[in-house]
């Protein structure tokens, strides 16, 4: 184990190195670019082996990421904003194709207007995709889980794809502590990919087929249960990975402060750290605050949401995107999670960060003491000039 | 949240190196013990030369958390006086790369283009600037720094800047 100073995107670069990815497949979009220089030095250098292929667009670098998995190998690619948008139409190929393919998105606004900075609006949009969601909250955690998500990916009760989301320039271009495990540690824990599901000369099958109206709801509740069954490999994963590694993780969800919590934020990405220093404070000061952290969007914590809210009075959803003419996204997964499980709780949501706007501690706070209230509306923070 | 945070704003001009400067100061605190925890990030956005840009450093004893940019900054240091707004700072202690003495409560004037100028043969100020932060900030020092230089600077650099930022904090260290 050695320590760094590194970003987040340096992080996720080494823990990715330590996957030994046979195939990299990239096109460079601000702010995942350091990601895949990083990686395209270490091929350079020798430090990894691996094909670096330079592709033309991001269309094609999640097309050549399904050919190289097609062919029965561990893939890497990474994107951002309009990149994903751009190689959407590839996202349910892959995950039909149950190919576990591990894409780094750095979550970031999308146009117009013309914005390079960090929002949750690209990847939110995609989770109907197919695609395993996750959302870091530090460079460390991001590291670590590039060498779960290969693990949870390519287990074969699952066999999907798996998206690691990190907040464009607060997690990917700054700067912290970070444990960078051994090379020998991460081959025990994660052993070379061997699937049946590729191209073989020596028993060849059919890929990517179609098919018809008799047996296209099959393939896709297939593809449902493996993302369901992630629910399952997820904390076998974690407890797995705390034993070799020493860190532990708490599966599709973090829970701080939440049990006796009546004013409970929930919300996603590196903003999450700030919510907790917060809730920290407002516990000294006697508030019963709690936060409750989504760790995966897919698949979503469903029961996980609703148990730990079961004795909250007034919760907000805290999120970096909206889905015009409703609400943000994750609003509406939580709201409908909480239908009918007995909480009786307000919920409310507060959209935020948009554009790479900061999320100050003051904002946090504002949004706890207007939970004394009981709100259940829909409102931006940000919206006034400064 | 009872352990002392110190939180750092650096104000320079695209190609000053600010960021770096941010960036070594974290991983010299960082790397240099256990127990010790840094962020560095810039005021992000793109790249000018010239332009005003503004690089933060939080440093603890705890992991951090908040990753909003400073805004009750204990220092606030100044890789280019013409940034400096000449009047005492609200918060914390200024420390500006100048020859002037600006005679304010809070503000300390540096020589640092004067010290990297001698040194490195260019008004490259910005590990200069991090050696004289280095003689005020406890846990911060010339062995740290050093590791912090090591982190973040190419080879062909770190040589002649580890001479500017010991010479920056034993001038530092001398006048306090």
């Amino acid at each position: 184990m050695t320590r760094a100073f590194v970003s987040g995107n340096e992080a996720f670069a080494q823990g990715i190195s330590l996957c030994r990815p046979a195939v990299i497949s990239a096109y460079p979009i601000t702010p995942q670019t350091i990601v895949v220089e990083r990686l395209s030095e270490m091929v350079a250098d020798g430090k990894l082996v691996s094909d670096f292929i330079h592709v033309e667009s991001e269309h094609s670098a999640m097309s050549c990421a399904i050919g190289a998995s097609a062919a029965g190998v561990r893939v890497f690619t990474a994107t951002s904003s309009q990149g994903l948008l751009y190689m959407a139409e590839c996202l349910p190929y892959a995950a039909g194709g149950r190919f576990p393919i591990v894409m780094m998105n750095a979550d970031r606004s999308v146009a117009l207007p013309w914005n390079i900075y960090g929002d949750q609006s690209d990847s939110l949009s995609q989770i109907s995709s197919g695609w395993i969601q996750f959302y870091a909250m530090n460079a460390q955690e991001a590291l670590d889980m590039a060498i779960m998500a290969y693990r949870i990916a390519e287990d074969p009760s699952v066999s999907i794809p798996f998206m690691v989301n990190l907040d464009g320039f607060n997690l990917t271009h700054t700067y912290e502590n970070v444990d960078i495990p051994a090379q020998d540690a991460v081959d025990g824990f994660l052993p070379p990919y061997k699937t049946d599901n590729r191209i073989d000369l020596e028993e060849p099958v059919n890929m990517g087929f179609s098919a018809g109206p008799a047996y296209n709801t099959l393939f896709k509740m297939g593809e449902h249960q493996g993302m369901l069954n992630a629910k399952c490999a997820i904390p076998a994963i974690e407890d797995e990975f705390f034993k070799v590694f020493g860190r532990g993780y708490t599966g599709l969800v973090e829970k701080h402060r939440l049990e006796d919590a009546e004013l409970v934020i929930i919300t996603l990405g590196c903003v999450s750290g700030l919510c907790m220093d917060v809730t920290d404070r407002l516990r000294e000061e006697g508030v019963r605050a709690g936060v409750l952290r989504i760790r995966y969007m897919r698949p979503f914590p469903d029961e996980e949401v609703s148990s730990a809210l079961l004795g909250a009075k007034a919760v907000c959803v805290l999120e970096k995107d909206v889905s015009f003419g409703n609400a943000g996204t994750v609003f509406g997964e939580v709201r409908s999670a909480l239908y009918g499980s007995g909480c009786s709780c307000t919920v409310c949501n507060r959209i935020a960060g948009l554009g790479g706007r900061d999320i100050s501690s003051d904002d946090i706070r504002c949004i706890f003491e207007e939970l004394r209230d009981g709100p259940s509306d829909v409102r931006f923070i940000g919206g006034q000039t400064s | 949240m009872t352990e002392k945070r110190i939180e750092i704003i650096w104000y320079g001009r695209g190609g000053q190196g600010a960021f770096t400067a941010a960036r070594i100061v974290g991983a010299a605190y960082a790397l240099s013990r256990e127990d010790r925890y840094a962020m560095a990030f810039p005021s992000f956005g793109p790249e000018r030369r010239g332009a005003p840009v503004k690089a933060f450093t939080k440093l603890s004893q705890a992991p951090i958390n908040d990753r909003s940019q400073v805004s009750s900054p204990d220092f606030s240091l100044y890789l280019d006086e013409g940034l400096f707004p000449r009047r005492p700072p609200e918060q914390g202690m200024a420390l500006v790369n100048s020859r002037e003495n600006f005679g304010l409560d809070g503000v300390i004037s540096f020589d640092a283009s004067g010290l990297a100028q001698s040194v490195l043969g260019a008004p490259i100020t910005n590990t200069a600037m991090a050696g004289a932060l280095g003689a005020l900030v406890e846990g911060l020092d010339v062995r740290s720094l050093g590791i912090g230089i090591e982190a973040c600077m190419p080879a062909r650099l770190r040589q002649k800047n580890l001479a500017v930022m010991e010479k920056a904090y034993a001038e530092m260290e001398a006048c306090t």
